[in-house]
Parts: C-alpha cells; structure tokens; sequence
C-alpha cells in the first residue's frame, strides 16, 4: 500500500504496531482539519511491522507524551517534502491528564477538576509518582 | 511567598535554623510575645485533631498573632462541595497564614498551589505531617543532643502512619542512622519509602515483628497508633490494633537512655506505667510541638 508523501508537517514513525491510534487519541489529532495518515501494521526492515501517523501540516504538536507511551518512536520534521530533522524522545519530566491516581485517599479522587499530574521521579525505573499523593502510577496497557 | 508540605522541602540548614529559633523561644518566650501583632492563622482543619490544631493556635497566640479557622469539615464550605482550591484562595483574603489538615493526600500541595499566603501541611491523610516531624526533632536534639548515629525503632503502623514516613524522610539525611522497622506483616512500610528514601540514601535498616528482639539496640523507640480512620475494613482494624503494647517488662532489656516517643494521641500501645518513666517523652514532644511552629510561622512569615 502506498500512501503519498507529505509536502509540510510530521511523521511518526517506528510506532509499536497496534499503538498507532491510542497515540493518535493521546496527541489530540481527531481535533486536526488537516490531512492525517494511519498506517496499521505497515512492514519495516527494522521491527517486522509497525504502526505509522503522517501529519499533513505545519503544527507544533506537543509530543512529550510519546517518550511514556512509545520511547522507541522517532519524529521526522518535514519541510518541502525533505526531512529537515529527524527526533527521538525522551521520557517527559512531567505527565499532565495522560494517566490517573488509583489510590482513593488521594485529592483526585474527590476533586475530579483537578488535573492529574505525574512526575518522574526514577528515570532508571521508568517510576511515575502522583504529584499530590505520591502513589506510583502502575504500568500502563501501551 | 514560601509553604511547607513536605519535611523534604526543608534543607538541613533551615532545619538547623527552626530548631535554633524554637531553642531560643524556650530560652527567652517574653522575646516573641509580640512578634505575630497583627498577623492571622487560619486553621483548616477538615479533620478531627485536638493535638496539632491547638498546638498551632497555642503558638500563633504565644506569637501576639490571633486564629481563625474551623475544626471540622461538615462546619466549613466543603460540607457544600467547594474545592480546596476555592477555599485557599478565599482565606488568603482573610489571614497570613494557613495550617491545613486534610483526610486526602495531596490536599494542602493543592492550597499552596491556589493561596497567596503560606500554608503549611498540619497532615494530610496517611500521607505527610512535616511539623509533627518538626515537634520529632527538636525532641531528638535536646534529648540526644545529635541527629547522627543514632539507631531509631519505628513501631506499630508504619503502613498509614504519615508521621512515619515524615521522620525517616528527614533522619535519613544524618550519617550513621539506622532504622529498626517493627510492625506487623499487613502495616509494614510501604516500598516507595524504602526505595525512594531509605535505598536512595544508603540508610542501613532492618524489618521485623519483634519488638521486644530489638529493643537492646534501639537509642529512640517510636511508637504509633494503629489508626482506625485509616481502615476501609473494621475487621482489619480489630484484628491489628492490639500489635503492640509497650509497658514495663518490654523495657526491662532498653537502653537506660533509651528516648521513647509517640506522636500521640495513644490509645492503648503504651502503657500509663510507662509514663512515670524518665524515658518516657511523649508529652515533652507535644509541648516541642508548639515551639516548632512558632518557629515555623516565624520563618514562612518572614519574621526574624
């Protein structure tokens, strides 16, 4: 399947294949008017298959949840149809409404307005605490 | 504009500071009568606490300030849903400074992260309880007169016991100490304070049942409650509350310097014999208690 390339904007790339549309969910994209592309399950030399998203415009898209959910992903920067940077990612300082406090004594069980906010607190140990109640958050599905 | 929510937030030379200060207010009280004239404490108290609240209504008033506040929830605007983030910014119209107790953990960082005047933790949940550490501390100096090598049991509910998790966090930054952890399976510590703070800190500790094995060694026995309110099962609470209960004969085997602690209220883990023991220094802590957050309230005030 050939999918055309894009002129100015981003790809996500080296998805963990079947991850491609919790990080499009994750990254807001359903609220984008532009072109987007997900590849399910494309072939790649590297990983035997893999899930890709290909953003058809120039946007500043906040990518730092990606290093949480997806480290090994790599974001080209498109311009002009040439990949004008080519990122990696990192596991982000801070996690803002991405996962939820289980424990019930914490503040954000009762005060559901409050933003739910992790940090890092182990980089080592990928080891995400709660900032109110300093409860771990526990390995994710992704 | 300066907070205090978690004992780590304090660094050692601000500790030393505080401790300096509440020395000094023991030495010269007349000094501080009038330092807080004019200044406001607002106690939020949304849960019940006799010690803490009155302890720091005792020092803003020893301090020349006045105190406003509540002592429970169901009489403030929380009884009606208003968050904490409302309530924050609203006292801060009213007062100079807050103390906070909250049965959910994290809810006074949320107060210091809406106030526009200090706040301090007066506990939140089974989380933290930084001045009660304070009150451990200035016990600690003037019954120890150091902070380092000194081998500190800690008995009873080290699960839910926030006073717990508070004084490991601030004893592990002194060389030489070691912690003997003593409670039963169900409430031992939980593992982000070994990990976290104890590993992290290359602090030696060791985890038993027995109390009784390793009262010898210890130069600080620090008993807790077994706290009902904490308990989502009665059952639990009934099968564990009666752990551990320190009377005369455990302590035959002590230390004779032994400095027994409990940051109170007791219900039934030490016995009333042990009260008349010289060891005993439950109640001295409860009054270094009060002199620590005069301290405190002096230096998130800004007042030298």
């Amino acid at each position: 399947m050939n999918i055309d390339s894009i002129k100015n904007g981003m790809v996500i790339d080296h998805i963990t294949a079947g991850k491609g549309m919790e990080l499009y969910s994750l990254l807001k994209l359903d609220s984008l008017n532009c072109p987007i592309v997900i590849g399910k399950n494309v072939v790649s030399r590297k990983l035997g298959t893999k899930d890709i998203i290909k953003i058809d415009a120039d946007i500043d898209l906040n990518t730092d949840i990606l290093g949480y959910v997806d480290p090994d992903v790599t974001i080209n920067i498109i311009k002009d149809g040439k990949i004008i940077e080519k990122k990696t990612v990192s596991l982000p300082e801070k996690l803002v409404n991405v996962i939820e406090c289980k424990n019930p004594r914490c503040i954000t069980s009762c005060e559901q307005e409050l933003d739910q906010v992790f940090t890092l607190t182990d980089k080592e140990n990928r080891v995400y605490r709660c900032l109110y109640c300093e409860t771990k958050a526990k390995e994710q599905s992704h | 504009m300066r907070s205090l929510i978690d004992i780590k937030e304090l660094s050692l030379k601000e500790l030393d500071s505080l401790i300096d200060t509440a020395l000094d207010i023991i030495e010269n009280p007349q000094k501080y009568s009038e330092k807080c004239k004019g200044k406001k404490l607002a106690t939020l108290f949304f849960e019940p606490s006799t010690r803490t609240r009155l302890s720091f209504e005792a020092a803003m008033y020893e301090l020349g300030g006045n105190v406003l506040g509540f002592s429970e929830a169901s009489s403030s605007s929380s009884a009606k849903g208003e968050s904490v983030a409302d309530t924050a910014k609203m006292i801060s119209c009213y007062a100079d400074i807050i103390a906070m107790r909250h049965p959910k953990e994290g809810a006074p960082l949320v107060a210091s992260m809406n106030a526009t005047i200090p706040v301090v933790n007066a506990g939140d949940g089974g989380h933290n309880h930084p001045t009660q550490t304070l009150a451990d501390l200035l016990t600690i100096k003037r019954k120890k007169g150091r902070f380092n090598n000194l081998t500190i049991g800690l008995c009873g509910d080290l699960k839910f016991g926030r006073t717990v998790h508070s004084l490991i966090a601030a004893m592990s930054r002194y060389e030489g100490v070691k912690f003997v952890l003593i409670s039963p399976e169900e409430l031992r510590i939980p593992s982000y304070v070994k990990t976290d703070v104890l590993d992290k800190c290359g602090i030696e500790y060791v985890e038993t049942k027995d109390l009784c094995g390793a009262m010898p060694e210890l130069d600080i026995l620090y008993m807790t409650r077994i706290q009902k309110e904490r308990f989502f099962n009665e059952e639990d609470y009934l099968r564990l509350k009666d752990s551990y209960i320190l009377d005369p004969q455990k302590l035959e085997n002590a230390k004779k310097d032994l400095c027994i602690m409990h940051p109170l209220p007791r219900v039934n883990e030490i016995s009333v014999k042990v009260d008349s023991d010289p060891r005993a220094c439950y109640f001295e802590q409860a009054l270094n208690g009060k002199y620590m957050r005069m301290a405190l309230i002096l230096m998130l005030l800004g007042i030298k």
